[in-house]
């Protein structure tokens, strides 16, 4: 596309491309897991497929929508935003299609190779060491053009966004590395060097700042620009800011322990995680209040601004969601709420209403102005909004419902003193809750072919009636 | 923090330095870990069977019976990592009344010392797994994996046919032995020579079984003891 006028010339097909393969593996990724949640609601649906059995799907899922969906999200708003910010080009184009071209060869081996059962035995980190090699490769090469291209700035401070980003690149890192050490048998078999309690706490340490810097931290990136962008209103406060991040990244990472509590490994591993994770609450409200405050004085935008509505409503699921997992890693409450569908509620209500929300609201930003033009229907956008909000509601609850339900039935006692129910009759009472969850996810799953749909046509009309996308640009 | 009570300058410098910002980075974001991972590597209370009396000897005498998996039960927990179970069904049992009514004795950690990677699980779709063995005869077990609703009517498992009709490869359970070996998994060259003759000709359903009933069964457990600090 033609720059504007005194913008320096910025990169912005690599953006567009991974907006783009974000709103699709969006799709991709509620559809696997709007069908494993019916597998689990009809469990005739396995077919008798070794391809489609739950147990080879669900991984599937999660590293669609974490890997696939989310890390093109990332890549598309962090390449962006770093422009934006440093007033200057990627440092590199061709690392830039590393990034591109490397990320999508792995989701595209993902959705090859786990359904095949070609799994390393590691939730949240299932690939195999062929493909756990291309994902480092491509990380650095990511994070390496991102830091070159902050380092070449035309500004002089660092724009807090990309504080949250590179913070995303360091811990990644780590946590790739050590997760994924192990002993190749095979060239699409391997085991973990860790055995036991130790690869337990190494496994945890990995899935939970997963959720803490790919899932929040970078996000956050994603919302202290384009909250700010959208309202057209700086930032609540720059202090906060300073305050949030460094607490937030400093203490994220002691609390993998808060999933292993009552389990093989020594109490002060669980009881430390719970702990740090209770004052967690505090960084992460921080971010929370700096986003929603942005929009002091700018309310009324809500009602006319769709785009904003999603990126607001998003920080609102966060702030619920961050006092939900404190609350959950209270060691009386874990004793009820671990094991359960509970669990898979609150991680629903930060990946559905915290991350792809921020991110709707991102691409819907971003995609006018990437191509140039006005978005094909605000209206649909309003449309895939309420669908959203809805669906949620929908999930949350009924994960809520069935998973304080299994609680209380695998501890209830009669009269007396035996078992009140076998563990296959806690099974058969999920099933309404199941369905419901299945309709939620459904109704989710529609919202993002919305989406889909308004961004491809917003994208055909800028590119077929270019004259009329620029008149009404 | 980080500047001895001076955080606007430091936070400045940072903002004005890249490389200062990444490496203050690098140095944040390692602590946590290594205050909360690094410690189970070295303290002996990571392992039950670490435990001594106050005269030195051992305290869990019993706990030295958790051995490495047969060569058949290796290839069945192939088998169960290949499939995904532990994304129903947990093998750690909790201290509490009603799991101990339900599943057995707590898990320890000695009992998945040799287990790369874990499979503690972290969600029960399903019942926990880690003490199955022997509660369940293996017709039952073949019954169950073929159509689960035969033998639980409440079940949402997937059926798994094909279990009954694949054979087992002598050449991926002698590398799989191998590298377990480079692990630290104690076992002999005479155990890996003798693999491919214990699975040759076995099908994926007779592995899968003899991995579910050894599971929990390693340690006769004294009643009443107190097996964590």
């Amino acid at each position: 596309m033609e720059p504007r006028q005194g913008e320096p010339q910025y990169n912005f097909v690599i953006v567009q491309f991974f907006a783009i393969m974000a709103t699709v593996y969006l799709v991709v990724g509620a559809l696997v897991g709007v069908y494993i949640a019916a597998e689990l609601a009809w469990p005739a649906l396995n077919f008798d497929i070794p391809y489609l059995t739950f147990g080879r799907l669900r991984p599937l899922h999660t590293n669609a929508v974490i890997f696939a969906f989310g890390g093109c999200t990332l890549f598309a708003t962090s390449y962006y935003i770093v422009q934006r910010t440093c007033y200057t080009r990627l440092w590199s184009d061709k690392l830039a299609w590393i990034t591109f071209w490397g990320w999508n060869a792995v989701i595209v081996s993902a959705v090859v190779t786990l359904p095949l059962g070609i799994t390393s035995g590691k939730e949240y980190a299932e690939l195999e060491w062929p493909l756990d090699i291309l994902i480092a490769v491509v990380w650095l090469s990511y994070m390496f053009n991102f830091v070159m291209t902050v380092a070449s700035r035309k500004v002089s401070h660092i724009y807090v966004a990309n504080w949250f980003f590179m913070a995303m690149q360091v811990m990644i890192t780590y946590l790739h590395v050590v997760n994924s050490l192990a002993i190749p048998v095979g060239l699409f078999k391997s085991y973990s060097i860790f055995a036991g309690p130790q690869d337990a706490m190494v496994q945890w340490w990995y899935g939970h700042n997963a959720v803490g810097f790919f899932l929040t931290a970078g996000f956050l990136g994603i919302m202290y620009y384009f909250v700010p962008k959208q309202a057209g209103r700086p930032i609540f406060s720059y202090r906060l800011s300073v305050i949030h991040f460094w607490t937030l990244i400093f203490g994220y990472v002691w609390i993998g322990g808060h999933h292993l509590q009552y389990t093989a490994l020594p109490d002060w591993s669980g009881s430390l995680g719970a702990a740090i994770s209770l004052a967690m609450i505090i960084p992460s409200w921080g971010g929370a209040v700096n986003g929603m405050l942005t929009l002091s004085g700018a309310w009324d935008k809500l009602r006319t601004d769709y785009t904003l509505r999603f990126l607001i409503v998003s920080l609102a699921f966060y702030a619920m969601s961050t006092f939900e997992g404190p609350l959950m890693s209270i060691r009386t409450v874990n004793a009820l709420s671990h094991y359960t569908d509970w669990t898979v509620g609150h991680v629903h209500s930060g990946a559905l209403g915290w991350v792809a929300m921020v991110s709707m609201g991102a691409i819907y930003h971003l995609v006018p102005r990437l191509w140039n033009t006005e978005l094909y229907s605000t209206k649909l956008v309003n449309t895939h909004f309420w669908m959203t909000t809805i669906s949620i509601v929908f999930y949350i609850s009924a994960m809520w419902v069935s998973g304080i339900m299994q609680g209380l039935m695998w501890r209830a006692y009669d009269e007396q003193g035996t078992l009140m129910y076998s563990f296959a009759e806690s099974v058969a009472a999920m099933h309404p809750y199941y369905a419901l969850r299945w309709f939620g996810g459904t109704l989710f799953l529609l919202g993002t072919i919305v989406m889909l749909f308004n961004v491809l046509m917003t994208v055909t009309r800028a590119r077929t009636a270019p004259a009329l996308a620029h008149a009404s640009a | 923090m980080t500047d001895n009570g001076k955080p606007k300058k430091f936070q400045e410098k940072m903002e004005l330095n890249v490389a200062l910002f990444m490496l203050t980075l690098a140095i944040a974001v390692s602590i946590g870990g290594l205050v909360t991972v690094v410690p189970l590597f070295y303290l002996n209370s990571t392992w039950e069977d670490r435990a001594t009396t106050p005269d030195g000897k051992p305290k869990n005498p019993e706990l030295s019976s958790v051995r490495p998996y047969s060569a058949l039960e290796l290839a069945g927990r192939d088998i169960y990592i290949r499939e995904g179970c532990y994304t129903c069904h947990s093998q750690m049992i909790r201290p509490f009344r009603d799991e101990k009514e339900r599943y057995g004795h707590y898990s320890l950690a000695v009992e998945s010392k040799y287990d790369h990677p874990f499979q503690w699980g972290s969600k029960r779709t399903g019942p926990d797994l880690a003490r199955v063995g022997g509660k369940y005869s293996d017709q039952w077990h073949e019954a169950h994996l073929l159509d689960p609703k035969s033998v639980v009517p409440e079940s949402v498992m997937p059926r798994y046919p094909w279990f009954a009709k694949a054979t087992l490869d002598p050449n991926c359970v002698v590398s799989s032995m191998k590298g377990m070996k480079m692990l630290g998994v104690p076992y002999t060259d005479e155990d890996i020579s003798k693999a491919p003759a214990m699975v040759q000709g076995k099908t994926e359903m007779s592995a899968i079984i003899a991995y579910l009933q050894v599971l929990g069964t390693m340690v006769k457990f004294e009643e009443g003891k107190d097996y964590r600090d």
